[in-house]
């Protein structure tokens, strides 16, 4: 067991895991963090992208003891349904989830593109959610919402 | 009360009920599930495709420390399977196993990787038998046949139906014609991958948590495969992150988990990776076709003769209904004045296939819709004229008995053509660009249950409280279709509430009324007329207790939004539902929908392709083809869907999107394919779906035929929109580059030797030539209605 520090959504977390243990595993079993989906644990699908100092980072893929000392954001770290970040209410508004369950990967994908990006056009917004897979939507959706948000963001 | 929507819930773009749960996370999930002292189940499979099981050794796995529990098949003597014809699974195998992939033992321990350990201490001996792969070799006789005794064909089940008389329709005809073709079968690749939860209850009760779309049947399969009442067993089907027909079948891992949970006493969750999926598959089954057609100078159909050739995989699954779908529906939409279909589905040493979003039909839909448009070439008529000819009427009997109410099948393709510019556009377009057109029909829910009764298809149940609050409880699973949004928007439409103000609870046995399950596309046509009796009854109870209240007579009170009047008089819902329940005591209503009985023929396979209500499609697809490396790209896609009435035009717009994203998967590039035994690629990674980039721009048309049994008038969308999409595709690659390509999916390497065969004088076809060597017994004839 390896200690490890781990900073997210601007809570500490101190614990104690196993070399091999990935992100994704500490965040939904150890943390409770279960926003954080996943479709395949083989870095394939996008599902379990969470933000790691601000870049889109497949949680499946890194090691619990790499993030040590990082920024960690989940999709619980961005909004709740009291107060929801507006890349989650236009998900919601425009129909950008159906089962919801790539929602969250694909709106920290978004929403690190709209950090860096304040409008991007269509093309730009696809290039950025490229790795993030949807079975449901067709994307039409998805790229509707994170435009209408990025009109809305400062 | 009145019927119609007017209170302006029904037919509004309203987000989901649940979206904002779904956005930030909150949404639980099978696998967000915890429970204290739980265990972590994995799964043993097999590594060979047809073997006897000689021994199970689990000695050493159940040794090892945090090990809790391990099962082999002997815990499980019963044998189950969705349907009733189709008994021939355990939830880990028996004797044999015939398939790679296929449960032979699992282990419960206190974490996952434990139970991997164990699982991979367990031994078991193999004695292989012959591997059955191909249809070819399933039509030979085989001395170990995949199920019963040999010698025997691996053939599975048969149809050979005859309606109206064939010969003589090819005979009168100007121009017959026959196709061969192959539709590739694929997965459905939902991205949750499928899980389950069992614990005791402090009662002693089995709970079952699941992402499955068919509680009802889960908790019927978990009843008869453990030996307990189902009165002892409470199933909860949680959101599903996605399904389409995934998850409609009952899997080992969830009568696994039960089963555990029965054993050790604790909580314990088995959630499949994504390579077990590719195993438990229940996909699009693959179908090799043959069709022959009649027509006249112009065009109209004089007979058509359908033989179907199914690979079913290693189980029956639903493979009885799926076999009857790949021919049931083409008469939906044309009026074929007689027709012969016949189809037989094998069994082969691959995990077995089962019901995929359009469940049977887009196999033979793209058949019939590519061979339409060689038929309308060979004739000199154009794709539109061949169609329109030939269009089914409203209101009227198929020629195998199914009973067509609503119909904008005639709307729908008027309006893509239109859209599109397809006359202008069609055989005119620079080299490498082509248009395609197709049309299709689907189910709006199955007009029989699974298990023969007279009961109710879909119940509701409305609950009352002081405040005005309004519950609605049904079964129905929501996979991501929406179902839980539907049910509050048409309760909503008919109180005159807003649907986010209502509260659903749903897929749980234990607390709510029947629903059959998210299959077939039955929800809303058929929980959806449940709620609304449901929903007028309410209203009944509380008009007539305000008009007592008012003395003024009933007809005079009606419904606001969110208020009850009677001319200038007007008091708030909340105050009238006081009034009510002063009056009648707690204030409960229900509903339940049946389907009319006069929708079917009576003859053996009638009870497959009956609906209450039938969807319609029309597509127009443009495609751009590269000639030089032979990758097709879908540049734009039309499509007008007839869903009777738009219940929420957001969510219909999305299944429209989301089915055209389907489709575009199926017909350029997924594949469930293998070498030999061996799956090609049980990963996302080599199955390969559409991403952003290779998603095409949708036009989406909403047509409204208003059904006049459907809730609202509404129908299906979750399934229809996909089918004309796949031949629709393939008959643009033809435009665009003059090949015919009759295998779907349409990948760059057949594109590139049709294209090689058309340059060395060849006609530039890609497909089949041949059929398996099988007898169909003759035909059962059965007399057109009417005739
Ligand atoms: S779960 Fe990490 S990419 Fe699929
Ligand atoms: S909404 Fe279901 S996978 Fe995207």
């Amino acid at each position: 067991m390896e200690p490890v520090t781990l900073q997210i959504n601007g809570a500490t977390h101190r614990l104690f895991v196993a070399p091999h243990r990935t992100l994704l595993e500490t965040l939904r079993e150890d943390l409770g963090l279960t926003g954080t989906k996943h479709g395949c644990e083989l870095g394939e699908c996008g599902a379990c992208t969470v933000l790691v100092d601000g870049t889109p980072t497949l949680s499946c893929l890194t090691l619990t003891v790499e993030a040590s000392g990082s920024e960690i954001v989940t999709i619980e770290g961005i909004g709740t349904v009291a107060h929801p970040h507006p890349l989650q209410r236009a998900f919601a508004e425009f129909g950008a989830a159906q089962c919801g369950y790539c929602t969250p990967g694909m709106i920290l994908t978004a929403k690190a593109l709209l950090d860096h990006r304040a409008r991007p056009g269509s093309d730009e917004i696809g290039e950025a959610i490229a790795g993030n897979m949807c079975r449901c939507t067709g994307y039409l959706p998805i790229i509707r919402a994170i435009a209408a948000a990025a009109e809305e963001l400062p | 009360m009145r019927l119609d929507p007017h209170h302006g819930v029904v037919g509004t773009a309203a987000p989901r009920i649940d979206g904002l749960a779904q956005a930030t996370g909150s949404l639980r999930y099978v696998d967000d599930l915890a429970f204290p002292g739980m265990l972590w189940g994995k799964i043993l499979r097999s590594t060979q495709a047809h073997a006897r099981v000689v021994s199970v050794d689990t000695r050493a796995a159940e040794a090892m420390p945090g090990v809790r529990a391990v099962l082999t098949g002997e815990d499980f003597p019963v044998a189950f399977g969705l349907l009733p014809v189709s008994q021939d699974e355990h939830a880990l195998a028996i004797d044999k196993v015939r398939h790679v992939g296929e449960p032979v033992a699992a282990v419960a321990a206190d974490d996952p990787d434990i139970a991997q350990r164990a699982v991979d201490a367990i031994e078991v001996v193999y004695e292989p038998l012959p591997a059955v792969t191909t249809m070819e070799e399933a039509a030979a006789m085989a001395d170990e046949p995949i199920h019963g005794e040999g010698p025997r064909v691996n053939r599975h089940r048969e149809v050979s139906l005859e309606f109206g008389d064939v010969d003589a329709g090819f005979d009168a005809a100007y121009h017959v014609r026959e196709d061969v073709l192959f539709y590739q079968g694929n997965n459905h690749a939902a991205l949750e991958t499928h899980g389950a939860v069992g614990l005791l209850t402090d009662e002693g009760r089995l709970h079952v948590y699941s992402s499955t779309q068919v509680p009802h049947y889960l908790h019927r399969i978990l009843a008869k495969v453990l030996e307990m009442p189902e009165g002892a067993i409470r199933v909860t089907a949680c959101p599903t992150g996605g399904g389409f027909g995934g998850k409609t079948d009952v899997f080992s891992h969830e009568l696994v988990a039960a089963k555990f949970a029965l054993v050790t006493g604790r909580p314990t969750k088995i959630v499949l990776t994504r390579e077990e999926v590719f195993y438990a598959h229940r996909g699009r089954h693959p179908v090799l076709m043959w069709i022959k057609t009649g027509f006249t100078e112009d065009g109209r159909i004089t007979a058509m003769w359908l033989k179907t050739y199914v690979d079913g995989g290693a189980y029956g699954s639903y493979g009885a209904a799926s076999l009857l779908y790949t021919g049931q529906l083409l008469p939906v939409t044309y009026d074929i004045p007689a027709y012969r279909f016949q189809g037989v589905r094998f069994f082969t040493n691959k995990p077995a296939c089962g019901p995929k979003r359009g469940h049977g039909t887009p196999q033979g839909r793209f058949g019939l819709e590519v061979h339409l448009d060689k038929a309308a070439e060979d004739l000199a008529l154009d794709p539109v004229a061949i169609r329109r000819r030939n269009l089914i009427e409203p209101h009227s009997l198929t020629v195998n008995h199914l009973r067509v109410t609503s119909c904008g099948l005639a709307e729908c393709l008027d309006r893509v053509v239109d859209a599109s510019g397809f006359r202008d556009r069609y055989g005119e377009m620079p080299p490498g660009r082509g248009l395609g057109l197709a049309v299709g029909a689907y189910l709006s829910g199955a007009g029989l249950p699974i298990y023969f009764n007279d009961m109710p298809q879909s119940e509701v149940m409305l609950k009352v409280d002081r405040g005005g609050g309004v519950t609605v409880y049904s079964m129905a699973a929501d996979c991501g279709q929406g179902s839980t949004t539907m049910l509050a928007t048409v309760v909503g439409e008919a109180l005159g509430l807003d649907p986010t103000e209502l509260t659903v609870v749903t897929a749980d046995t234990d607390l709510t009324p029947i629903d059959l399950g998210s299959y077939s596309s039955r929800v809303t046509f058929m929980a959806g007329n449940a709620a609304l009796e449901a929903a007028l009854r309410l209203g009944d109870l509380i008009l007539t207790a305000v008009a007592d209240e008012w003395e003024v007579d009933p007809d005079r009170v009606e419904l606001g939004r969110g208020v009850v009047v009677a001319g200038d008089r007007q008091m708030t819902w909340r105050e009238a539902v006081q009034i009510a329940e002063a009056r009648w005591g707690l204030l409960v209503a229900t509903g339940s929908y049946k389907p009319p009985k006069d929708i079917k023929g009576d003859y053996r396979g009638a009870g497959v392709g009956p609906s209450p209500a039938y969807s319609y499609s029309a597509c127009v697809a443009e495609v751009a083809v590269d000639a030089d490396t032979g990758v097709v790209s879908v540049e734009k896609v039309w499509l007008a869907h007839d869903i009777g009435r738009s219940i929420n035009p957001l969510m219909v717009q999305g299944q429209i999107e989301g089915s055209v994203h389907m489709a575009l998967g199926e017909v350029l590039m997924e594949e469930q394919a293998f070498r030999g035994a061996l799956h090609d690629g049980p990963s996302l990674l080599d199955y390969k779906i559409p991403t952003v980039l290779e998603m095409c721009d949708v036009e989406s048309i909403i047509v409204e035929s208003v059904d006049p049994e459907g809730p609202f008038g509404a129908k299906e969308v979750g399934q229809g929109p996909l089918l004309p999409v796949i031949p629709a595709v393939v008959n643009a690659v033809y435009d665009a580059v003059g090949v015919r390509i009759d295998e779907v999916p349409v990948r760059p390497d057949k594109v590139i030797a049709a294209l090689r065969d058309r340059t060395r004088g060849g006609t530039g076809r890609y497909g089949p030539t041949s059929l398996p060597d099988y007898e169909f017994r003759p035909p059962l004839p059965v007399d057109p209605p009417g005739r």
